[in-house]
């Protein structure tokens, strides 16, 4: 189907059916209850899961095929949601053009960075992309105030033309695709559970089955198998009449336009940039999240932003209180040790729980959390392969009789 | 007039005249071998074939073309495939993909952004393989991870890999250096297999003279970067020249 084997397919109707349940499926405990703070259904969450997903899976076509471990592609994300608040400013609210705007910014500059930055390989061209990337920050931050608006970042007025939109009366717009407002959220109340549908996670969610099955073309393609190529041995590409540097160099543009798409899907949810987001740990963060679900693999980059984002915003809301809450069957002195005992790996410090998490993951499955799976599910294939091996030889003996 | 003309190149490494004055001539469907002893320049002289490096003077002519300043990927697709000393392949992927990606280049150029196809649906590059495979016997493990291979097996996918791309000059680098007799014996069957199946013009250098007579039909004897003689292996064996710049260097 759709131009894919059967194996990808299913893991593409799989995915689809993830992210288009997930309103449900992240909220699997009952709102009021004392587990309802590890339900991770909310719009915010849930936008952010699939936005950081479109990163992560841009980044993995980079670093995951031809192993250029790009430290800077914060820039892109940062410049794809520039371009859209200028687009909400200038154009329109309605997040079409905005978003374009974003992919294709984002691609310019990633034409430009890439051109300069892939004459490297190794921890040069690492060095090189952080080195732009803090440049586009350190801009964004100062000189370049009057497109970044510096600190303050940037964001609408009332006083901005939006020629195509006309008047909209008072208050600030909202972004929207064609009047549908991105904030919109339908609740569904059954029984004790509550679940949120909200416009905005499923305009973006849809951006994401696309992103992610365009990146299984790609590393179906001839074009992902010279990537791999790349990978392994260039000295061999180049003498089999193969130019390494338009292929690095065509990796290295897309995975900065599906940034750049991610970027001003940031912005179409909340119209504002910041150079914040252009910083050196935000190029950090994808790198962890695909590292963390195992680069090179199709599914890992998305599982490794979503684990992140949900250790970031679940992990990090955690307090002593209600700990204190969870412990308060203990008695007293024993409750208070427990409490002190975990308050390290919550609140503030879910970095460290992040860590710990991420070591583990390096340390025990290189590939990432997709390994882990996959270890899993042979262990248990393993048992169903002995079970046929048995059912098999009685077929044999069978068949001979007859 | 040889497919390859090499005229009075000269290079030079700093204070070491690592190449002088060579002129090297490989006529068209004959295994042309060069031997000399360590230092002579044959390695030098094999990198400013295929765009390693530029030679400081002097031109290498290839089916009438110059391939001086061209990359390595523009003179493979001009007709000139390189086996390395120890294989280079693409260890992370499968036999077979390891063979396809030459056909690719073969059809699709230097580069092309070939993605909205599956690499599976690409059956006339895979039967273009498989058969290739077949051809080196290779055809039940091409579904192995290349780095899982025998360093033996290792060298005949290599091999494949440039044939596949039915190059009009392959030039091998040592291809024995360091195998033990056997392997070396099969590695010369393979190369006597594939001289009898094509019509393909090699250029071996080479350190192990076993190999280079059973092998060469002409020699050229490179010494301290310039060419002592060009002959058949039955006049090189008794050759003053040839005895003086190897053993020569014995006696010492």
């Amino acid at each position: 189907m759709l131009g894919l084997e059967r194996k990808d397919t299913l893991l593409l109707i799989a995915v689809a059916f993830i992210t288009l349940f997930a309103p449900i499926i992240l909220n699997p405990f009952p709102a009021g209850s004392a587990l309802a703070q590890f339900n991770a259904g909310y719009p915010d969450l849930m936008q952010r899961f699939v936005i950081f997903g479109i990163f992560a899976i841009g980044f993995n076509i980079l670093f995951g095929l031809t192993g250029y471990l790009s430290f800077g592609h914060a820039a892109f994300l940062g410049i794809g949601s520039y371009s859209a608040v200028w687009m909400f400013k200038l154009l329109s609210m309605n997040v079409i053009p905005a978003i374009l705007l974003s992919i294709v910014m984002a691609g310019l500059f990633a034409l430009v960075i890439g051109f300069v930055s892939l004459r490297r390989s190794g921890i040069y061209f690492s060095i090189l992309t952080l080195a732009f990337a803090q440049m586009s920050y350190n801009l964004a931050y100062s000189v370049l105030t009057p497109i970044t608006n510096g600190e303050t970042g940037l964001q609408l007025t009332l006083s901005d033309p939006r020629i195509l939109d006309g008047d909209t009366g008072g208050g600030l717009p909202v972004t929207s695709l064609f009047g549908a407002e991105m904030r919109e959220t339908t609740t569904l109340f059954i029984g004790p559970w509550s679940w949120d549908f909200s416009v905005g996670y499923y305009f973006c969610a849809v951006l994401m089955l696309l992103a992610f099955y365009l990146s299984v073309r790609i590393f179906r393609s001839p074009f992902g198998m010279m990537l791999r190529a790349v990978k392994s041995n260039q000295q061999r590409m180049n003498y089999t009449g193969l130019n390494t540097r338009p292929y690095t160099l065509a990796a290295f543009v897309i995975s900065g336009m599906y940034a750049g798409l991610a970027g001003g899907l940031l912005a179409a949810m909340d119209p504002l940039a910041g150079a914040d987001r252009m910083q050196w740990t935000a190029s950090g963060e994808v790198v962890l999240m695909t590292i963390l679900g195992g680069a090179g693999t199709l599914i890992g980059p998305v599982l490794g932003a979503g684990f992140i984002k949900y250790f970031e915003n679940i992990f990090s809301k955690i307090n002593d209180g209600i700990l204190h809450q969870w412990f308060a069957f203990m008695p007293d002195g024993l409750e208070n040790v427990m409490v002190a005992l975990i308050h390290p790996f919550i609140g503030k410090g879910w970095h460290l729980t992040l860590g710990i998490m991420f070591m583990l993951v390096v340390i025990f499955l290189p590939g990432g959390l997709v390994e882990g799976a996959q270890r899993t599910g042979r262990m248990f294939r393993r048992r169903d392969r002995n079970a046929d091996h048995v059912e098999s030889d009685a077929a044999r003996q069978r068949a001979a009789a007859e | 007039m040889g497919i390859l003309e090499v005229k009075g190149v000269n290079k030079r490494f700093g204070g070491l005249q690592a190449l002088g004055d060579v002129n090297l001539s490989v006529k068209e469907q004959t295994v042309h071998a060069i031997i000399g002893p360590n230092g002579a320049g044959k390695s030098t002289l094999l990198n400013c074939l295929v765009g390693k490096l530029i030679p400081d003077s002097g031109s290498v002519m290839f089916d009438g073309q110059s391939v001086l300043g061209r990359k390595p990927h523009e003179i493979n697709q001009m007709g000139i495939s390189r086996v390395f000393q120890t294989p280079e392949i693409f260890a992370d992927l499968s036999v077979l993909e390891n063979v396809m990606i030459p056909c690719f280049a073969r059809r699709d150029g230097a580069f092309r952004l070939h993605a909205y196809e599956t690499v599976r649906r690409e059956a006339g590059i895979r039967e273009q393989a498989e058969a290739m495979l077949a051809d080196v016997n290779m055809l039940e493990k091409r579904h192995m991870t290349a780095s899982s291979l025998s360093r033996g097996d290792k060298r005949r996918l290599e091999m494949a890999m440039c044939l596949v791309q039915e190059p009009k000059l392959l030039l091998l680098d040592e291809p024995t250096a360091g195998m033990a007799r056997a392997d070396t014996n099969n590695t010369i069957d393979l190369l006597k297999e594939i001289k009898a199946k094509r019509d393909i013009t090699m250029c071996i250098i080479e350190h192990d003279m076993h190999v280079v007579f059973s092998l060469a039909e002409r020699i050229t004897v490179l010494a301290q970067g310039t060419p002592l003689v060009e002959e058949t292996p039955e006049n090189i064996k008794g050759h003053p020249k040839v005895r003086e710049a190897y053993l020569g260097e014995a006696q010492v």
